[in-house]
């Protein structure tokens, strides 16, 4: 099994056109930030607002309820009942997209909301004690206090959507699902593994992408490394905070 | 450091993962030494498995009821898969008997096969089976590949004939099961025989082929010939003048070391089946949704076979 699953990855076949390795991983990619950029255009304002406000909060548990959806049931019927009205491939990829969206939805709330709600409640009074703005006070103190929560959340979402993309497939897309596919359904199993393999591959190096972004993002106050002569040991939260939002500016945008 | 190191070890453990499954070639071999136990050449139950669309569903319904009728223990095992899949299990005996279509079976042992007459190809199919499989006798029901579009589309390009998509196909979106693609009798075969190119491919299966051709997704569809869709839907055959396709007569394939037992009963089944026959069943299974086991014992009792 080793010796043919290798033999299929080092076939040069799968490495060119349409069905390529490479094509088709572009295209999984393409699939998982859409979705991703999909979730977190609704989740993150959605997060920060119940986070800043301490407001509806159901609103977390509601979307955590969202995990339970099946996935391939939803995205079949979202197909079969968009495809009647969408003439184009829209009406697949739409569906795929919307569904794979849906999943990222709550693990990207929760870490946006968790982020912020974590922030130390004598940070908060001590940045309106000095004349911040609410509006200051989020951008400037809670925001990048929350990065380390919001950042472990996007993590899990991307992994998430990286690892059931290959639904896509399901509906006759593209992205590595069809490896899977295809392979079943001609027998050819050293192409069935090669894309389950391809699949995790792509989630281990994307999350450790993301924890590359993630260090360099966290104010270095809060993830604890040295920074010039300051040591682990200064834990002084406001103060950090206060700093790191000096250093970047609009820490909150996704990669 | 940390998050590098259980990296490392979560791709160690993975490959050690695949090291352990790696003793076989084959996932389905590895059942085989079971399944040939418990349904082996000594007795037990005859197995019949369909594959992946509702007439081979159907026609397992029908074999299973016709051998049930003559007393022998019969079970299906519907919707194994592609041919691909689904010879494996015949040859490793987890199923016994499958209804197939003879140049389908010619073409899948013998690639470079270009037979198309009917007993020509019945004929050349017990040369190239397998010596653990045989066919028995084949019906006049005959099924085949065929590549439809809609009225419209057949109007603004006038297409009779696949031939005639030579033109236009690059511009054009045919949708067809994932195995159509590397299938000899497949996209190499249209472009081969035909010089036909689709300017892309849209891999889907069963109802999602008829519902992309019917929403405007695909331009063009390879659905079976007897498929009730084609009528329901006023999709447009069109004519295979090259005979990429062969011919498809409907045929027990079955296991040699069962060959006997289930002879008489299902040569029974292939004298009376008749295209007609199979596409009305397929209204009743695919349109009217009935039970396919329902409309298989409703033909065997008006055929005296039940």
């Amino acid at each position: 099994m080793i010796n043919s699953i290798w033999a299929w990855f080092t076939d040069p076949v799968n490495w060119q056109g349409e069905d390529g390795i490479p094509h088709r991983t572009l295209q999984h990619l393409e699939y998982t930030a859409m979705a991703v950029l999909l979730a977190a255009v609704i989740a993150i304002p959605l997060g920060l607002w119940v986070g800043h406000t301490g407001r509806a909060r159901w609103l977390v548990s509601l979307a955590n309820s969202v995990r339970a959806v099946p996935t391939l049931g939803l995205l079949l019927a979202a197909t079969l009942w968009l495809g009647a009205y969408i003439q184009s491939d829209l009406a697949f990829t739409l569906p795929s997209i919307l569904v794979l969206g849906l999943l990222a939805i709550p693990p990207l709330l929760a870490g946006t909301y968790a982020g912020i709600e974590a922030v130390p409640p004598a940070a908060r009074d001590a940045a309106l004690g000095v004349g911040m703005t609410s509006g200051q006070v989020l951008r400037q103190v809670e925001v990048p206090n929350g990065l380390p929560l919001f950042m472990s959340g996007l993590r899990s979402a991307v992994l998430q959507v990286v690892a059931t993309a290959t639904v896509a497939a399901f509906v006759g897309l593209g992205g590595l699902g069809r490896f899977l596919i295809d392979g079943i359904a001609l027998g050819d199993y050293p192409q069935t593994a090669g894309g389950a393999i391809l699949v995790a591959v792509l989630a281990v190096v994307l999350d450790g992408v993301f924890a590359l972004v993630q260090r360099g993002v966290v104010s270095p106050g809060l993830s604890g490394r040295r920074v010039g002569g300051r040591g682990k040991d200064s834990r002084s939260v406001s103060v950090e905070a206060d700093r790191s939002s000096t250093d970047a500016p609009t820490p909150v945008a996704p990669a | 450091m940390k998050r590098m190191t259980s990296a490392v070890a979560l791709i160690a453990a993975s490959l050690l993962g695949l090291t352990a499954c790696g003793s076989s070639d084959d996932p389905l071999a590895s059942s085989s030494p079971t399944g040939s136990a418990s349904a082996g050449a000594s007795g037990g139950p005859i197995v019949v498995g369909g594959a992946n669309f509702s007439e081979s569903t159907l026609l397992a319904e029908i074999y299973a009821g016709a051998l049930k009728a003559k007393g022998i223990d019969a079970t299906t095992k519907p919707n194994i898969g592609s041919r691909e899949i689904y010879l494996r299990a015949l040859e490793d005996n987890s199923v016994q008997v499958f209804p197939e279509y003879t140049g389908a079976l010619a073409f899948n042992y013998d690639k470079a096969y270009t037979g198309t007459d009917p007993d020509e190809v019945y004929q050349h199919v017990q040369q190239v089976l397998p010596k653990t499989l045989t066919v028995l006798d084949k019906s006049t029901a005959e099924d085949n590949d065929s590549i439809v579009v809609t009225k419209e589309t057949a109007d603004k390009y006038k297409l009779k004939s696949i031939a005639d998509l030579k033109a236009v196909a690059g511009d054009l979106t045919l949708t067809a099961p994932p195995e159509f693609k590397g299938r000899p009798q497949g996209i190499p075969g249209l472009e081969k025989t035909y010089g036909v190119k689709f300017g892309s491919f849209r891999p889907l299966t069963g109802q999602g082929i008829v519902q992309a051709l019917k929403n405007g997704q695909a331009d063009a569809a390879n659905i079976f010939s007897t498929d009730p869709a084609i009528a329901a839907n006023g999709f447009v055959q069109l004519e295979d003048t090259e005979k990429l396709f062969g011919s498809q007569n409907i045929v027990p394939l079955v296991r040699v070391d069962r060959a006997d037992e289930v002879k008489a009963a299902l040569n029974a089944v292939s004298a009376k089946l008749t295209t007609e026959a199979i596409a009305g069943m397929l209204k009743e299974t695919d349109i009217d949704k009935k039970d396919p086991k329902a409309v298989a014992a409703e033909f065997l009792s008006t055929n005296g076979l039940g």
